[in-house]
Order: structure tokens, then sequence, then C-alpha cells
């Protein structure tokens, strides 16, 4: 019965292997790195970054600039976001798209005062450099900052914990970053982050985040979380993991990413894809990203089938699991547009075991980021 | 009572021709929070290596196999409201059925706790 995904061959070490190994973590293969996926157990980790806060490793991901005049118009060829309107110190969501419209990668991109510092993720970042650098003008620089890991600090508690060490980090809001310092080292810290929480993502000399981690670990409020509760809290915040929910096959409309579509960009009708994905937004595509509630306790999880009334498969599964804030199976399904409507009754098939579900509004557990203007 | 010990890493204890079946502490420790189980109903006739019961972590389902055959007496109602009593008694209240024994000479197979705590070592 053990099914223990242990760390495979050639996998890479990341920066804070030792570290995470002497904290007790059990280690897994994941994106071609030794990863932790639990130190005291996913429940509380999952738990206590909802309440307090959690250190998570992501070194995994890929760190790149790009530096050259119109950096950001060069990267408006591949991404559909607004990127040219992008202010000093701003970040965005946006997407990698393929020719065809499909998603090749999700991303975020912030405006640094030199350059444009985006970050990808660590299974696709080799294939994405390799899209970005042929679509790219030659005058653009593409670093891979592979010495730099990425720490990420997410919870209620976070900001208080982290302007201990780097005053003035709290002052960011939710989608803003900015270059701080802890302790001497000089850290990129981002105001964002895949809990659904308040939080940071700092970027760190891989040469001293051993130092930084100990420091943030040191606070109160922080204990070190792996990827399970990552993975946990991310679905209950209703945010997509590429490589599951979305892949090539996706489309910014039938993964529900249509904010990551700007105005100006839709306009203009000059992204990859461009005419496929906008008739998709005016006629709605096929098959349709949603969330679901489901039925009873047993977790109802990726590859499952969706069933119609006659049992015919008509969409999928792509994660699902046990929410520990609602105490109840939640999952993310593509269905038919027609019923990607909250409330629409689902039937699920899995390991020959029928389950019904509905459809849900996402997110399951409200954000909590530290908006501009918002009250708190 | 004796209490065998599978390298599937359940625990049988038998008394009377009665068999109750759970998981080991190294298991529960393995799969981490457990959310969910699925027991036999009783009546249910499990054949040695066959499915029996279903649980499921947070992470991941596995499957528990009949480590004997026989006719299930009584699965665990109370794993149905409380899964995480496999956690936090996975060798006495969280066991998961109970099967009266088709065949004793099956529990030959089966190791002693020593020989058990030997096999968990070399894991």
């Amino acid at each position: 019965m053990m099914t223990d995904e242990s760390a495979e061959i050639g996998d890479r070490l990341l920066p804070l292997d030792g570290w995470h190994r002497a904290r007790g973590a059990r280690m897994v293969s994941f994106a071609g790195y030794q990863m932790p996926i639990q130190y005291e157990g996913i429940m509380a980790e999952h738990q206590w970054t909802r309440m307090s806060a959690g250190l998570f490793d992501v070194s995994h991901m890929g760190q790149l600039l790009f530096i050259g005049d119109a950096a950001d118009a060069a990267l408006e060829l591949v991404l559909p976001g607004d990127i040219k309107g992008l202010a000093e110190g701003r970040m965005r969501y946006s997407l990698l798209l393929a020719d065809d419209g499909g998603i090749l990668d999700d991303l975020m991109v912030t405006r640094r005062v030199n350059d444009i510092y985006m970050v990808v993720n660590g299974a696709t970042k080799e294939d994405d450099i390799a899209v970005l650098r042929d679509a790219l003008p030659d005058e653009i620089t593409i670093n891979h900052m592979e010495d730099q890991a990425l720490l990420a600090l997410q919870g209620p508690k976070a900001a208080a914990a982290l302007a201990r060490l780097a005053p003035g980090a709290d002052g960011l809001f939710f989608m803003e970053a900015g270059a701080f310092a802890i302790a001497g080292v000089p850290v990129w810290v981002s105001r964002s982050g895949y809990t659904g929480e308040d939080g940071f993502e700092l970027s760190i000399p891989a040469e001293s985040v051993q130092q930084i981690a100990a420091l943030l670990v040191e606070q109160p409020e922080v204990k070190p979380v792996g990827l399970g509760a990552r993975d946990s809290l991310r679905l209950e915040a209703g945010l997509p993991l590429y490589g599951h929910d979305v892949d090539p096959t996706t489309t910014p409309v039938s993964a529900d990413l249509g904010f990551a579509l700007a105005k100006r960009r839709r306009e203009e009708r000059n992204f990859p894809g461009a005419e496929r994905i906008l008739l998709e937004r005016e006629q709605g595509a096929i098959l349709k990203r949603v969330g679901l509630f489901v039925d009873g306790r047993q977790p109802v999880r990726e590859g499952a089938l969706v069933l119609d009334g006659e049992g015919n498969e008509v969409g999928r599964v792509t994660s699902g699991g046990h929410s520990p804030t609602l105490e109840r199976a939640i999952a993310m399904a593509y269905v038919p547009d027609a019923l990607a409507v909250p409330g629409t009754p689902i039937t699920l098939s899995q390991r020959g075991k029928l389950h019904s579900a509905t459809v849900a509004a996402t997110p399951f557990v409200p954000h909590r980021y530290h908006r501009k203007g918002s009250l708190k | 009572m004796t209490t065998h010990y599978s390298t599937d890493h359940e625990w049988i204890a038998v008394a009377d021709g009665v068999a109750t079946v759970g998981i080991t502490d190294y298991a529960q420790s393995q799969l981490g929070d457990i959310v969910f189980v699925e027991v036999p109903q009783a009546g249910t006739t499990l054949g040695k290596g066959k499915e029996a019961a279903v649980v499921e972590s947070v992470k991941a389902a596995s499957d528990v196999y009949a480590p004997v055959t026989g006719e299930v007496v009584e699965g665990n109602a109370a794993l149905e409201a409380d899964p995480s009593l496999v956690n936090t008694a996975p060798e006495s209240d969280g066991w998961f059925f109970k099967l009266k024994l088709a065949d004793p000479a099956e529990l030959d197979g089966l190791m002693d706790e020593a020989a058990y705590k030997a096999f968990v070592a070399t894991l």
C-alpha cells in the first residue's frame, strides 16, 4: 500500500537541501528537483500558513531577467498582458502562449529600474527560455538567474515577521515589488504568492539563502512548510497548477484566466493565438475550468472523469483533494461550457465509483491579499 | 491473542479465529494525515491479497489488501466519522476490519513483531 514518490536519480538539489533534511523534511521528486513535501505534516502546515506564516522553498522555479531597450514591447510578442504599461515596481500575472493560443506556462512579470524580472514554473523553465530566446529580438538579453534562490513567506503574520528583518517591506501592497536587504544581503521582495494569503516572495543569492532562511524561521510567527501544503493551499485559493490544471491544450479562456488578456492587447489582437482566443472569449470555449464541491469526504483527484447523463466522458478533474479549511473534498475540473455555472450538479467517476459534485464559485477560501485601497 | 505483521505494513491480531486488521504506525507515518477511509461491509468475502479497504491521505489514495482470506464480520464504523484515528491510534482504535479466518495456516506466512521491526529497519 505504500506509494511514496521517493527521490529519483538525476534530481537536482536545492541550495537549501541540507537545511530541509536537518529540519526533518520528507523529500520527494518534483520538477526535476528533490523537494520537501512536508516537515511535521501537511494538515498542520496548511493550518499554520492560514493563521500565522509559512516559509516555502520554491527555488526550483525559474527566475529570468530581460535586459535591453524595448524589452517590454518584445515580451508582448509572446504574452497577452500589458507589459508596456507596467509601472516600475509593479508586477502582473501573465501567460506564455503558443501560436495556437495554447498555454505554454503561467508566470509573474515585474518591471524593475533597468530590466524586467520574470518568475516561471520549474518544470517548464528550460522550454520557456528556448521559446523566449526564439521569439525575442537578439538585442534583448535573457539572463537565467541560476544563482538566485526563491523563498515564499505566506500568511497573515508574514508582513510583521518580514518587517522585523527587512524594514519597510511591509509597505509594499499586493503585486508590488522592490529591493530590500536582510542582514546586509540584497533581497528582491515581491508582495505576492500562491496560497491566497497575504505574503511575499523573496529572491535571494543562493550562497546566502541558508542564513536568510534561518533568520526567517527564528521569527515566532514562521515555520517551514512543504510542497504538500502548498498544493492544498493553492487549491483552496482556486489557483491553477501548471501541467495539471493548465497546459498547452488549454487556452486563457478555457482555463478561466481571461483576466490575463489586457484590454489594449485584446483591441490590438496581436498576441499568439489571438484570433482563436478572442473568438472563444465571445462564444465560449468548448470546455471550461471550474471549481467543484465534491459530496462526501472522499477526495476525487486528478484524472477522475466528468460524466454526462448517459455516462459519457465529457470532461476531466485536473486537481482535487481534501480542503483542511473547509473540511470537505474540493476539486478543479474542465466541464462543458454550458455546465460551467456555480450550482450546476456534476457527476464524477473515479476508479469505477461515482461521486456527486456541484460547480462552485472560486476561490473556495477567500483571498486575503494586502491590496492598495483596501480597508485593512 | 497473537499479533502478526505483513510486508504491506498491516497488523493482524488473532483471537478465537477472528483477525482484526489495521495498518501499522510506520504505515500511517508514511501516509501522513488521513482524511478518508472506506472499510468493507460485514458479510464481504475477502481473498488473501485482494483489495479490502481504501485509505486516503491529503496527498494520495492507497489500497489496503486483505492479508489473509476470510469473511468480514465488522468494518470499523468509527473511521467514517473520524479517519484521523488511523493517525492517532493506528494499532488500537484505528483498526480497519475484523474477519473470520478461512485458513489459519495463512498466518504462518506473516511476520511476528520482532521480524516486522527488523523489516522496517531495512526500509
